[in-house]
This record gives C-alpha cells, structure tokens and sequence, in this order.
C-alpha cells in the first residue's frame, strides 16, 4: 500500500473453493493441510427458513442450531499474485444455504466422501451436480474404515458421472491434499475449454 | 469439536451474550452480504472512534480484502453478528463490497495460473 497514491502493485487474483463433507469427514484436517494461516472456523446460525425446511422433513427444528464454517488461505506469487480461499461447510442437506452462499463465485468443489458413511455426502454431490460447478470426490481413508473403497466403487455408490475426479486422500498430509486441489483445477479446466469449444451451451 | 455439548454453563452464557453487545441488541445487517463476500477499505475514513470490533474489522480489510467468514472467524463473531457490524462499516463508506469478477468457473486463464501456482509451490504433490 503506497501513501502517496502512486502506483500500486496489482491486486492479486482472488479465487475461492468451496470443501464440503459430513461431520467428522475432514474439512478443518484439508482446508490446514493446504492453509498456510491456521485455519478460522466461525458460527453461522441456521436461519429461520432453513430451520422450518428442518421441520418439513420432520427433523427437529432448533432455532439455535449454528453451522460451523472453515475458512483457509495459501497465498500465490507465480506466476502472478493470486490467493485462494477455502471455505469449509458442512455437507448436510439443512445447510444448503451456506452452500449457496459459499458456491457463489467459485471456481469449483472439492466433496470429501468419509468411507464410513458414504451416504453424507449424496446431498453435497447432487447439489453441485445440478448448481453445474465443477466438483471432485476426495475419499478420505480412515484407519477404521470397515471396508477399502477402490475409487470406481465409490463412483458406482454415488453415482457418479464418467467425467467427475474420484481421488483417494489422506487430509492430513499436503501433498495429497494439494493433489486434491489441483485434480480440482485441471478438471475446471477441461470443463471451461470445452465450453468455449462449444459455445452453443454457455455464451 | 463443533458441538457445545461439553461447554460450561457460564462460558455458553457470555458467548451468547456479548454478540448482542458488541451490535446494540440488532440482529439484522442492512447489507446484503455473502459469506465469500469481499471486504475493501471504502473512500471514507472511520468519523469517530470505532468500536474495537469494527476497528479490528477495518484494520484487517486494510491489509487485503477479507470475506466475511475470514473476519467472522478473526473476530471471534458468529457470521450473522459480523455481517451487522460491517454492515455499519459500509454505511458510512469506510468499507466497500469488491464486486469480484463474473464465472472463474469458466475463467481459463484464471484456472490455468492456479494450476502453474500449485505446482511450483508444492512440487511435492503428485
Ligand atoms: N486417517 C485419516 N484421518 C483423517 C483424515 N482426515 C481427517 N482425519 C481425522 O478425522 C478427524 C475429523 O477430521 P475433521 O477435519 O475435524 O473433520 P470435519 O468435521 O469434517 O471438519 C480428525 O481427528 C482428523 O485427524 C484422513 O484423510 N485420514
Ligand atoms: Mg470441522
């Protein structure tokens, strides 16, 4: 920043990725691994009109029921200055309005699937499948997993289309955290060349 | 852990209280705002003294443009709360929206320095 109003350096190119998975899936373990400040989780209350969706499936509506929010940071100066911001929410279905909102100007998804409770992230995986953003299941191995999942089993239990990334992770580490990210981006990628390919579908 | 289950009583009572302080009783921001929403000084300076938490807001806006969940989580706010907050901030013009650019889904330049940016700075990952 330059007091004398003389010019700056660019603002750096700001891009933003949404992690979403169940509890317990590793959403704050992913958004550290590749976060180089310590990641910053925050409350978002669950609204009046999500809350009365709660009560629409005959779940329990609390008012005061709160939904806890990661967000990361990794920080870029090649090839230009660029930042990325991770935003982890939950990946059950009541929550969708935080999906909206985090969804909004994304470059893409990254959907952590939790082998022992695959079925917590059907919701996440319809919801971007139908928002049209680009997303990648990122399978994370627990040690106490009951079953090994070989990424196109996982594919057929979700039901997943040919072109979406299935990639298997370890959270905790980075570098298969990053493979994860970048699986994300190269995917991204081919989508937004081939749209440009044929513009009949998008202008 | 995310729950409260295993919080005291008294801790519970302060948290759920001092967000009604810090915003005088309001619950609801005038603004519109985004969770991903992107903060930047505005083209006022702050008239008076700020309260410390809209001070610590604007302080932090200064540096870079923050989204409202980075500030909620540095200011150790819920979201709703911050969004009242800067919501004052950005009645007085002391902070500004960064209307940020259309489709990065779709913004193949964008997508292709990422790529390049994550490889060079972790060569590690496969
Ligand atoms: N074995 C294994 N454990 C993990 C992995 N990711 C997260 N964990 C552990 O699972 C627990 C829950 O992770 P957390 O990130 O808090 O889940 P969240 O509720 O989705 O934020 C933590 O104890 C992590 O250390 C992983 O990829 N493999
Ligand atoms: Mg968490």
């Amino acid at each position: 920043m330059r007091p004398d109003g003389g010019p700056v350096e660019p603002a750096p190119l700001l891009l933003k990725i949404v992690v979403a998975g169940g509890f317990g899936a590793g959403k704050t373990t992913l958004v550290s691994a590749v976060s180089e400040i310590e990641p910053l989780t925050t409350e978002e209350y669950l609204t009046s009109a999500s809350a009365s969706v709660d009560s629409l499936n005959g779940v329990e509506a609390k008012t005061t029921t709160t939904v806890a929010i990661d967000f990361g940071r990794c920080t870029f100066t090649e090839p230009q200055p660029m930042r990325l911001l991770l935003f982890g929410t939950p990946g059950q279905e009541r929550f969708w309005f935080t999906w909206d909102d985090l969804s909004s100007g994304a470059i893409g998804a990254i959907v952590l699937a939790d082998t022992r409770r695959l079925q917590d992230c059907f919701p996440a995986v319809g919801y971007f499948e139908q928002l049209g953003l680009p997303f990648v299941v990122a399978v994370n191995e627990f040690d106490d997993a009951p079953h090994r999942y070989s990424p196109d089993e996982i594919r057929q239990a979700l039901d997943l289309p040919e072109q979406v990334p299935v990639r298997l992770c370890d959270a905790r580490r980075t570098p298969s955290a990053i493979n994860v990210l970048i699986t994300l981006v190269q995917h991204a990628l081919t989508r937004a060349r081939s749209s440009l390919a044929s513009p009949g579908v998008r202008p | 852990m995310e729950t409260d289950g295993n919080r005291a009583w008294s801790q519970v009572d302060q948290q759920d209280v001092r967000p009604y302080m810090v915003t005088g009783g309001r619950t609801r921001p005038r603004h519109t705002m985004r969770l991903v929403s992107l903060l930047a000084p505005g083209s006022s300076p702050p008239a008076d003294p700020l309260p410390p938490e809209a001070e610590q807001a604007v302080a932090l806006c200064r540096d870079e443009p923050r989204s409202v969940a980075e500030l909620a989580g540095h200011l150790g706010l819920p979201v709703q709360v911050t969004k009242v907050i800067l919501s004052d901030l950005l009645d007085a013009d002391v902070l500004s929206i960064q209307i940020s650019e259309t489709s990065p889904s779709r913004d193949v330049n964008a997508l292709e320095a990422l790529l390049v940016g994550l490889r060079k700075k972790f060569p590690d990952a496969a």
